[in-house]
């Protein structure tokens, strides 16, 4: 049961990763463009028998506006657009001739495809928060690997630092640093500003383990073999002793993902991360953030659940869930080295 | 002085130190972007000896050391300053904004706690099946929901069924209803806001404590304790889990801080008029002082969190009292 459950979670991590890779090609249209008849329409629904009976290869429906100021729509059941695969260097859409988008999740407040800006979208925040965990890896294998290795003043001095950026809560932290450049910028810089940004606010989590284990390492008969034979410190922590983080290494990595998939969902839905016309999950959120909005066309909760359903595959699949999370690993990470107990 | 009052002294020489780091460093952080408060009021209309003639009577054309100084006596006396936006004291500003915050804060970290440790207990030390399976499911799926989303989802559900007010604190009423029913109203709109932001930090606290009380009752002393004929529920929520806890005391003052993020979500989702959004507004308006403001506030909350997370791992292990 427990294995099944994992490999789901893969499974729906690894769809995400694919769909984002894959997003120009998966796409059923272009995300920017507007289809003005298009402003809320719901999910068009694929069908096969049309209305007289007969069956055919899959197609859609135009939606007709029934009712502009309610926004509600009905089928135009007197024109078959069948769907078209591998045309355009797209995997599937309607002819280009038509005029027509295909919108299996249907249209936002733009009349833009949902489902094509959600996937361009989880190029753009799931991009954010991959780039942004290495980094965090990065620098705290460094300060961790430094302050585990050296000991002593250094290693304290570290650590009460790590411990200081660790108890600032993220969002503040990076709201405060971005909040203080220029507002706008284009989304190139917006994309490496937050990934550094929150590789700057991760790392403490990464160092305190890397630290633990580095220290630990340490008294261990092959590193004082290593040091008896001459080595020196650089190649003992990088050939040696940084080796044996491997495997904490990429459980950290993956339980920093879920934090930094909602900093980027924070900071866009307040403004300042990417901003219209870009597309990410929070971009996306902060234009459907009219509670009204969202009660009659639930559809734009799409990013949302986008969401919720990468966390929840990343808890899942690297099991981390079930241990509490990143608060879990660091509890673990303490225990190894009781705090004020000198 | 006594171990134990070392300790703790050290500890509130890091929360001081804290305080002191974060207000300094946002104000600093302001102070050295492009642009001041005055900057923003240029406009239509407003010719630039008039934004310079601003500036000089806050007196933000004095070089940064100087003003820097200025707070810092402020602060002594326990004064944060005039806000520029508002034209108010700082006090009375943050003071009503960070007491909604806390008020939602703390009901949030009350919940999650009265939920997540008896659960935790139960899913630790009950033989695996249906009952520890279901707990652990849930408090998976309540880890992957964020404050941001779920309280979108909840206003969503407020505005579909009517049953709780979208946002907001309290109710428009023309007259003063009266303490009790006042409280009753805040109660009231606390009720969603509040569970959203509970909800991944029971999830969380559940599941540490479960897995370390799987761990605990696998040692020695609980074999000698059960062999000793103490009951073992008395052994469970008695022996093992003064033990078990400490992990979970060790990060309390993480989860505040986490408390914290997930408010400021809640806080602009839901309308609460907190303290997220009154810095957020103040950070974009260039109001240094407000921000400093704030950000004292905001790491005193941190601070009191981590003082009683250190408290609580003392309670717990008597090691960290004797030494």
């Amino acid at each position: 049961m427990d294995t099944v459950i994992r490999r789901l979670g893969a499974a729906t991590l690894l769809a995400a990763l694919v769909g984002a890779l894959a997003a120009p090609w998966l796409a059923p249209d272009v995300g920017e463009q507007q289809f003005r008849d298009y402003l809320y329409a719901p999910p068009m629904r694929v069908r096969v028998v049309d209305a007289d009976g007969h069956w055919h290869a899959p197609f859609v429906h135009r939606w007709r506006l029934a009712d502009r100021v309610m926004r509600s729509f009905d089928e135009d059941r007197s024109e078959r657009y069948p769907l078209r695969w591998f045309v355009d260097g797209r995997l599937v859409g309607l002819d280009s001739a038509a005029g027509q988008p295909l919108l299996l999740l249907g249209g936002d407040g733009l009349g833009r495809d949902l489902l094509s800006r959600l996937l361009l979208g989880a190029r753009t925040t799931l991009g954010v928060a991959f780039l942004a965990a290495i980094g965090a890896v990065l620098i705290g294998v460094l300060v961790g690997g430094v302050a585990g290795y050296a000991g002593g003043i250094v290693d304290e001095t570290l650590m009460r630092f790590a411990d200081l950026v660790l108890v600032l809560p993220t969002i503040y932290a990076v709201l405060a640093l971005r909040a203080v450049l220029p507002p706008v910028l284009s989304v190139g810089a917006v994309f490496w500003l937050l990934v550094g940004l929150l590789a700057l606010v991760g790392w403490p989590y990464v160092a305190r383990g890397v630290r633990a284990i580095v220290a630990a390492e340490r008294g261990r008969e092959y590193t004082l073999a290593a040091i008896a034979v001459g080595a020196g410190p650089i190649r003992i922590l990088a050939i040696h002793l940084l080796p044996a983080t491997r495997g904490f290494l990429t459980a950290q990595a993956t339980l920093l993902l879920p934090a930094f998939i909602l900093a980027e969902a924070t900071l866009s839905y307040v403004g300042l991360g990417f901003a219209p016309p870009a597309a990410s999950w929070g971009a996306m959120l902060s234009e459907a953030s009219n509670i009204s909005a969202i009660a009659d066309f639930p559809w734009l909760l799409s990013p949302a659940a986008a969401i919720i359903a990468v966390v929840l595959a990343v808890n899942l699949a690297s099991g981390a869930g079930a241990r509490g999370g990143a608060f879990g690993a660091l509890a673990r990470s303490r225990r190894a080295t009781p705090r004020g107990a000198a | 002085m006594s171990p134990f009052a070392s300790f703790l002294a050290r500890r509130v020489l890091f929360a001081l130190v804290l305080v002191l780091l974060v207000s300094s460093g946002s104000m600093w952080l302001v102070h050295l972007a492009p642009g001041d408060f005055a900057t923003q009021l240029r406009g239509p209309g407003v010719s630039a000896d008039a934004v310079q003639r601003e500036r000089e009577r806050l007196g933000l054309d004095r070089p940064l050391v100087e003003q820097y100084g200025q707070w810092l006596v402020g602060l002594v006396r326990l004064d944060l300053g005039t806000s520029y936006r508002f034209g108010r004291p700082v006090n009375e500003l943050v003071g009503v904004r960070a007491k909604n915050t806390a008020v939602l804060a703390a009901t949030a970290l009350f919940v999650a706690t009265v939920v997540g440790i008896p659960l935790g207990v139960i899913a630790g030390s009950s033989p695996a099946g249906a009952l520890v399976s279901t707990i652990r499911g849930v408090s998976v799926l309540g880890m992957s929901l964020p404050p941001l989303l779920t309280s979108l989802l909840l206003a969503l559900f407020a505005a579909r069924t009517g049953w709780f007010p979208i946002g907001g604190m309290t109710s428009l009423r023309a007259v003063d209803p009266g303490l009790p029913a006042t409280l009753v109203d805040i109660g009231w709109h606390l009720v969603l806001p509040a569970l959203a932001l509970a909800l991944p930090v029971a999830a969380t606290l559940e599941r540490l404590l479960a897995q370390s009380m799987r761990e605990t009752l696998d040692e020695p002393f609980i074999l000698a304790a059960l062999a000793r004929g103490i009951p073992r529920r008395r052994v469970v929520w008695r022996h093992a889990l003064r033990v078990a806890i400490r992990p979970v005391a060790g990060i309390y003052g993480v989860i505040v801080g986490s408390l914290l993020s997930g408010s400021f979500a809640v806080e602009l989702v839901t309308a609460w008029p907190g303290l997220g959004k009154l810095m957020f507004d103040a950070l974009m308006s260039r109001d240094v002082q407000l921000v400093a403001g704030c950000a004292v506030v905001g790491s005193l909350f941190l601070a009191c969190g981590n003082l009683l997370s250190d408290l609580g791992l003392a309670a717990a292990d008597p090691r960290l009292r004797e030494e």
